[in-house]
């Protein structure tokens, strides 16, 4: 099987600024083959997966705000599919970690991701989810969610517009789209927590 | 005023000093008790409204109380006392005198190690009880933590300990908040209808809530210590993280206080902006708690109708601040940048869409049978009850206790401007739920009255490069959305601050849920949550 299509119907492929990881990934995939039944069928199953995304209601702080600003009538995320936010982790696909991580948060964000169900991803929202934001230097502040849980997209900004957190959103669906369907269970990412 | 230093000067061991806005009163540790006794019995200073823990060095802890009474609120009365010794590190409560102390107590209790004799649930407040040492404290050592890797133990957060004097003894009583038959059901700190990442641990008796206990912390960033070590300009920046939804407003205090320890005068265009910022800010708080509040009674329609009217002010910050959540606005001073040219248009027409936006809001909203049904007469608040457990804002003026400090110690453009604090006395959960849209309506007066006039001339006051605020201690109070948010600041002459502490308007918030909730239904519990309006990373700091 030749080409893995990264287009996504949502957004230009032009338009992303930073389009090189997922070619090498492509280029990865390509490298070590992909076979042609198994190649449809994954995308056919990553079509409806980045089409349907359903994010976890999680928020600890300001981001939380924006997050429902993403959820509301102006930018609305329905209209990419994502507009399911699941009460329960047990049904979400995705966790948007909205918000600064505090010490005694940690565990049970930590408890949260693990029990959502794989395939799962992680969007870590706003400068604190990212690396502690302006409150790197507290005594009770962890210094990025990546500390703890595996993430796929940062999107930058304290709070980042809801725009940018929609611009994370496609990049997510993206990455769905390119991923082995049927390969993601033997290689499940081990967290450097974990080892 | 006179009655209250003619009392004290009977007294031989208190010194009293007098500022134009405050008065304060130095005391010995072992007296405090007793003085407390006065104020509030024949002074009748029934508000608490802040305690302040302080690390002196060398000459050991301190607590500065608050006080104020709600005959003349405009007054604060500072109650100043330090223990002399690091080793000595006990004082006597003062619950059993403002119920409001209890969880005051507790925070300095978690923050500076103070123990509080006859407290009745010296628990921490914000840190897990595994945590080593005292971080407010100014020996700390920031390598003492690592990150956990459990959740804190159920028993861990259910064991209260008290410290009892007893025959000259001190007497440690461990106890569990819960009876052993009680039915306890966990609700957060990771739920959709909290608000926040709130914990509270729920008491239940079948569909009746019995009680509660609220678990603060899991978004407790230390903001208070990080202040420290940074300069006031760099302060503004984390105030605005507190409650994020009235940021501006925070903010605002923030400069006013700085603003008064240096003798700024901020010129007349930058208190008019200032105000009307303000305002919006207040606007777009009240939208969200509407929409919110509905959301969890089940009206989804009403929550995106409160975002959308939300984001018209998300615009007009755009435009003229350069943020959406937080404008980042206020500088020591005046403000960041001259308004944009569209400025006063916008807002103008923002005006009339609001006024038409919110009838449409109590059609929608106000006047459905359902949610009348089962907000009237659900979750009363007595003013009482507001007063001891210290809630303020717009939730204990449903209960018709007037503690605007709009009206009653006005800042910035507050005394040109014509509009009603807004009281309603049923104290449930319908009259919490209106005052909201109220306000809204009186916001939108007073940025009527504002926006034609905004004076011409400089937007902000020259400030040296680097801010060096006076020796001394420094309090300043602002209405925000959720009520009384204060400042307090002690200088020691430095760049950066020696302590700084923010008096938030949702812990007491919380108490106040503890109050109200017991005998409702599971139900109600969420709806008067959201009717209070809380902001959880107000509250943990």
């Amino acid at each position: 099987m030749e080409v893995k299509d990264i287009r996504i119907r949502n957004m230009k492929y032009e338009d992303f600024n930073d389009n090189e990881y997922l070619e090498n990934y492509v280029n990865e995939l390509k490298e070590n083959g992909v076979n042609v039944f198994v190649g449809t069928f994954s995308d056919i199953i990553n079509w409806g997966r980045s089409n349907s995304v359903w994010p976890l209601t999680f928020a600890t702080s300001c981001c939380g705000i924006e997050f429902m600003c993403v959820g509301a009538a102006r930018a609305d995320f329905a209209r990419f599919g994502w507009e399911v936010t699941r009460n329960s982790p047990r049904q979400a696909d995705v966790i948007f970690v909205c918000g600064t991580i505090v010490h005694k948060m940690a565990p049970v964000l930590k408890r949260l991701y693990d029990q959502m169900a794989e395939p799962k991803y992680v969007i870590a929202v706003g400068s604190c989810a990212i690396g502690g934001g302006p409150f790197k230097k507290s005594y009770h502040v962890l210094k990025g969610v990546d500390e703890i849980i595996p993430v796929d997209v940062y999107v930058p900004g304290c709070p980042p517009r809801p725009e940018a957190m929609l611009y994370g959103m496609m990049q997510l669906s993206r990455k769905i789209k390119v991923q082995n369907f049927f390969a993601l269970s033997e290689k499940s990412v081990k967290h450097k927590s974990e080892k | 005023m006179e009655t209250l230093e003619k009392r004290l000067s009977t007294l031989e061991y208190v010194s009293v000093e007098n500022e134009d806005d405050r008065t304060t009163v130095t005391v010995a540790p072992e007296k405090v008790l007793e003085l407390a006794k006065i104020l509030r019995y024949e002074e009748k200073y029934d508000f608490l409204f802040d305690i302040v823990g302080m690390d002196y060095g060398d000459e050991g802890f301190g607590v500065i109380y608050y006080l104020s009474q709600t005959e003349n609120p405009a007054r604060l009365t500072a109650v100043k006392t330090r223990t002399g010794s690091r080793e000595k590190n006990e004082l006597d409560s003062v619950c059993e005198i403002w119920e409001s102390a209890n969880v005051y107590e507790r925070e300095v209790y978690d923050f500076f190690g103070i123990i509080f004799i006859n407290h009745p649930d010296l628990r921490r407040i914000f840190l897990r009880t595994d945590w080593n040492g005292y971080p407010l404290r100014k020996d700390y050592d920031f390598e003492s933590n690592s990150i956990p890797v459990h959740n804190e133990l159920i028993p861990d957060m259910e064991t209260s300990h008290s410290v009892y004097m007893h025959e000259g003894h001190e007497e440690d009583v461990t106890r569990s908040l819960f009876d052993s038959n009680e039915y306890v059901v966990n609700f957060g700190p990771q739920h959709p209808a909290m608000h926040g990442v709130l914990h509270l641990r729920v008491s239940i008796e079948g569909e009746e809530v019995k009680n509660i206990d609220p678990n603060f912390g899991y978004i407790h960033r230390g903001i208070e210590k990080l202040c420290e070590s940074y300069t006031y300009p760099q302060i503004l920046h984390l105030v605005d993280r507190l409650d994020y939804l009235s940021g501006t407003m925070n903010r605002h205090a923030v400069c006013l206080c700085c603003e008064k320890a240096l003798g700024l005068e901020v010129p007349p265009r930058a208190q008019y902006v200032r105000t009307i910022i303000d305002e919006l800010t207040r606007i777009a708080s009240h939208l969200l708690g509407w929409g919110c509040m509905c959301m969890d009674m089940g009206s989804i329609t009403a929550f995106v109708y409160g975002m959308r009217d939300r984001e018209k002010i998300m615009d007009i910050f755009e435009e003229t601040a350069g943020g959406r959540l937080m404008p980042n606005y206020n500088i020591i001073g005046g403000i960041a940048r001259d308004i944009n040219p569209n400025f006063i248009r916008r807002v103008k027409e923002f005006i009339p869409y609001m006024r038409k936006m919110l009838k449409e809001h109590h059609i929608l909203f106000t006047g459905n049978p359902i949610a009348t049904g089962r907000m009237k007469k659900i979750g009363y608040l007595s003013k009482e009850r507001a007063i001891t457990t210290g809630a303020t804002g717009p939730s204990s003026r449903a209960s018709g206790w007037s503690n605007d400090l709009r009206k009653i110690k006005p800042y910035s453009a507050y005394d040109k401007v014509d509009f009603d604090e807004v009281l309603r006395t049923g104290g449930d959960t319908f009259d919490r739920y209106i005052i909201r849209l109220d306000e809204i309506e009186q916001s939108l007066r007073i940025i009527e009255q504002l926006i034609d006039n905004i004076p011409e001339g400089a937007f902000a006051a020259k400030t040296g490069a680097i801010i060096r605020l006076p020796k001394g201690e420094f309090i300043q109070r602002v209405e925000n959305a959720r009520g009384q948010f204060g400042v307090h600041i002690a200088s020691e002459g430095g760049k950066t601050p020696y302590r700084v502490k923010f008096r938030s308007p949702s812990l007491v918030l919380v108490n106040a849920l503890k109050e109200i909730v017991p005998r409702h239904k599971i139900a109600d519990l969420i709806m008067i949550g959201a009717s209070l309006d809380y902001v959880i990373p107000c509250i943990d700091r």
